[in-house]
């Protein structure tokens, strides 16, 4: 997992309340393998019509794709991102996409898990202040946004500063782009232990069949 | 030195919790479930070079990419992949695997439940939201993502941050003609999406007790629509009754000491809940969604969108409504009943009781959830009622509650359907949804559009 430390961008925004997860990689693509990116597939719906040309209204312009000049890896997004379901591939789609920070008043529970152990930092602010951020990048929409982790920080062109939190746990996790796995390790020797005196003291978890 | 009173879902946490670091406990998994969506955990484990760390506690159930036509998968080389991939996974790692054609086989939350592999005290985990669904047995149950599903096949431990609780009571009595998935949709239209986000949600009340353990788990599924990960009721006799019959379920003197285990799993009088709603079951009628979000609904006898505002208009526009009429009346172009929501046999006997002896009016697939429950209608002489009417009986699975194994809903078509999501394109791009339960899900059929299943002239001509 690549680590998250400083991001500068300028800022995508997908202002919709509630954009949910169905939205974001639409169910028909979650059969692809992650091999040649899920890019493809953020917002599809919303940025292909039914024959598979760009719409005029797409919430994504071209401007910010992966790899153009303004490629944008910083996403404002409306209240609750993320809602729906646990399905994987839409934090894969933004992160293919090259997003590497998602702004918002409320990221839903398990988009956010998600997020954060694919190396995508979810910061949620309150109402007034993502609302002067908003109106700060629709008002300079070149302007670049840099994101700050190690300082807690979300530093505007302009100078003005924003702190954000984040729980220590995940922001290692970001800051040093730890795989689960692999960490988990450090506590075999708990969780042996535990299963040992668990399985013995209640018989019936393991399933008969089994 | 006493006990603090301590809420259900605290206790099964804590009698879980393997090791703690900072805000995140470690917890010991005893059930865990995996389906074709689950190959990017398999791609993940593989790369991490670990072996499965239990394989006796992780299930492989093809649910998702299987189409209610089952000879539509020799045209459709992906999705047969997908379930074929999910077959050299579990066979890989030597999982216990309810593939085609096996008789226990059936969307994971319906299949599971009824083998007795969902008991109450256990964490579950599988990698789909709709994991709520095995709290109706007082077991904490939740959906993952594909890492953690990784994690789980590794270590059989997860990382989880404790959420808040939130005691959701449901006072009186649920009216003849209203269910479970009613009470539902008036709950999460009165606390919104977004309503129990953070939090456990326990439903406690009398009539939370008096549901069958169906309709426990329709309440129970349709919670993360909510924002819960979590939604459970405490496992009472109704609760021990269905398991005693359950084949993977403990059996003789493992089950009487299950069960006495099972008995302390309640939240104590005075446990505090960090949240707390009142809802009065006499309130709730049959509710539909209108929109394009579950909160979004009406009583089948309220105008929709009551307000028009710039939130709405969207909606509106998708589903092509207008605000302000009644949601009576409706046409509708196809309807589904099925679904982890929907599909149990209670819902189809629901379904048949209005479909019995009438002919449905506009093109209606049902799907039990599983092959057991699809054996059982066939014998009780549902499928024949639903046949007779006119209806298509497919093969048991996710079909059309989710457009990615080839049932789908047309773009611009509307669907009365039972399942849990009405988002846009979530039955099709372009497709409309309307949930509702299978009683008015089966009265719509007849009739081609909203009607109220209470109302006797509306349903089948007796
Ligand atoms: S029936 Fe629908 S909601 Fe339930 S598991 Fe299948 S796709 Fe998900």
């Amino acid at each position: 997992m690549k680590p998250v430390t400083q991001v500068e961008s300028p800022a995508l925004l997908l202002l919709d309340a509630n954009i949910d997860t169905d939205q974001i990689i639409p169910a028909r693509f979650l059969r692809k393998p992650r091999s040649s990116g899920y890019h493809h597939y953020l917002l599809y719906d919303a940025r292909y019509d039914m024959q598979g040309q760009p719409r005029p209204e797409s919430p994504i312009p071209e401007s910010t794709a992966p790899g153009s000049s303004s490629a944008a890896k910083i996403v404002l997004a409306g209240h609750n991102i993320g809602c729906g379901s646990s399905r994987e591939g839409a934090v894969y789609a933004f992160v293919d996409y090259g997003i590497q920070v998602i702004i918002s008043t409320k990221i839903a529970d398990i988009f956010r898990n998600n997020a954060i152990r694919n190396g995508l930092l979810p910061i949620m602010l309150q109402q007034a202040p993502f609302d002067a951020l908003v109106a700060y990048c629709q008002a300079h929409p070149q302007a670049t946004l840099t994101v700050d982790l190690e300082a807690y920080e979300i530093r505007r062109e302009d100078g003005s500063c924003l702190p954000f939190e984040l729980d220590d746990g995940s922001r290692e996790r970001l800051l040093k782009g730890i795989d689960d796995i692999q960490a988990t390790l450090a506590w075999q020797r708990e969780i042996d232990a535990f299963a040992k005196h668990y399985l013995a003291e209640q018989p019936w978890v393991v399933p008969v069949n089994s | 030195m006493t006990q603090p009173p301590l809420t259900l879902f605290e206790k099964i946490w804590r009698q879980h919790v393997v090791a703690s670091s900072g805000e995140f406990d470690l917890l010991w998994v005893d059930r865990h479930f995996v389906h074709e969506g689950s190959f990017h955990a398999f791609d993940k484990l593989d790369s991490s070079g670990r072996p499965l760390a239990f394989p006796g506690l992780t299930f492989g159930i093809a649910d998702h990419y299987v189409p209610s036509d089952l000879s539509r998968l020799d045209d459709d080389p992906e999705v047969a992949g997908m379930i074929r991939l999910l077959e050299d996974n579990t066979t890989k790692h030597q999982l216990t695997y309810l593939g085609l054609g096996h008789g226990d086989r059936g969307i994971v939350h319906v299949a599971a439940p009824e083998l007795g592999l969902t008991l109450p005290g256990l964490i579950i985990v599988c990698g789909d939201s709709h994991t709520t669904t095995h709290g109706a047995f007082g077991a904490l149950a939740m959906g993952i993502g594909a890492t953690e599903v990784a994690h789980v096949l590794a270590t059989q431990t997860l990382w989880q941050r404790r959420p808040k609780t939130m005691r959701i009571h449901v006072e009186g009595k649920l009216a003849a003609g209203v269910t479970a998935k009613d009470l539902a949709l008036h709950i999460i239209h009165q606390i919104g999406t977004g309503g129990a986000t953070g939090h456990a949600v326990e439903y406690t009340g009398p009539a939370v007790a008096a549901l069958s353990m169906d309709a426990r788990m329709t309440l129970c599924n349709m919670t993360i629509e909510a924002g819960a990960r979590v939604g459970m009721v405490a496992p009472d006799e109704t609760t021990f009754a269905w398991l005693r019959d359950a084949p993977q379920a403990p059996q003789g003197e493992t089950f009487e000491q299950a069960e006495r285990h099972w008995r302390t799993l309640y939240s104590d009088t005075d446990a505090h809940y960090d949240k707390s709603v009142s809802i009065d079951a006499g309130e709730v009628a049959p509710r539909i969604t209108w929109g394009t979000s579950p909160e979004q609904s009406v009583a089948v006898d309220e105008p929709f969108a009551p307000t028009d505002s710039e939130a709405t208009r969207s909606s509106l526009d998708y589903m092509g409504l207008t605000a302000g009429r009644p949601i009576l009346g409706l046409e509708v172009d196809q309807v589904f009943i099925g679904s982890c929501t929907n599909s149990r046999l209670s819902d189809l006997r629901d379904a048949a009781d209005v479909l019995k002896g009438g002919t449905v009016k506009v093109p209606t697939l049902i799907v039990a959830g599983s092959n057991r429950v699809k054996a059982q209608a066939e014998a009780e002489g549902l499928a024949e009622i639903f046949r007779n009417a006119g209806a298509s009986w497919g093969e048991s699975g996710c079909s059309m509650c989710v457009a990615m194994n080839g049932d789908s809903v047309a773009p611009g078509k509307r669907c009365a359907s039972t399942s849990n999501r009405n988002f846009p394109g979530r039955q099709g791009p372009g497709a409309r949804t309307h949930l509702m339960s299978p009683a008015m899900a089966a009265a719509a059929a007849l009739n081609g559009k909203i009607v109220d299943v209470r109302q006797p002239a509306t349903g089948a001509p007796s």
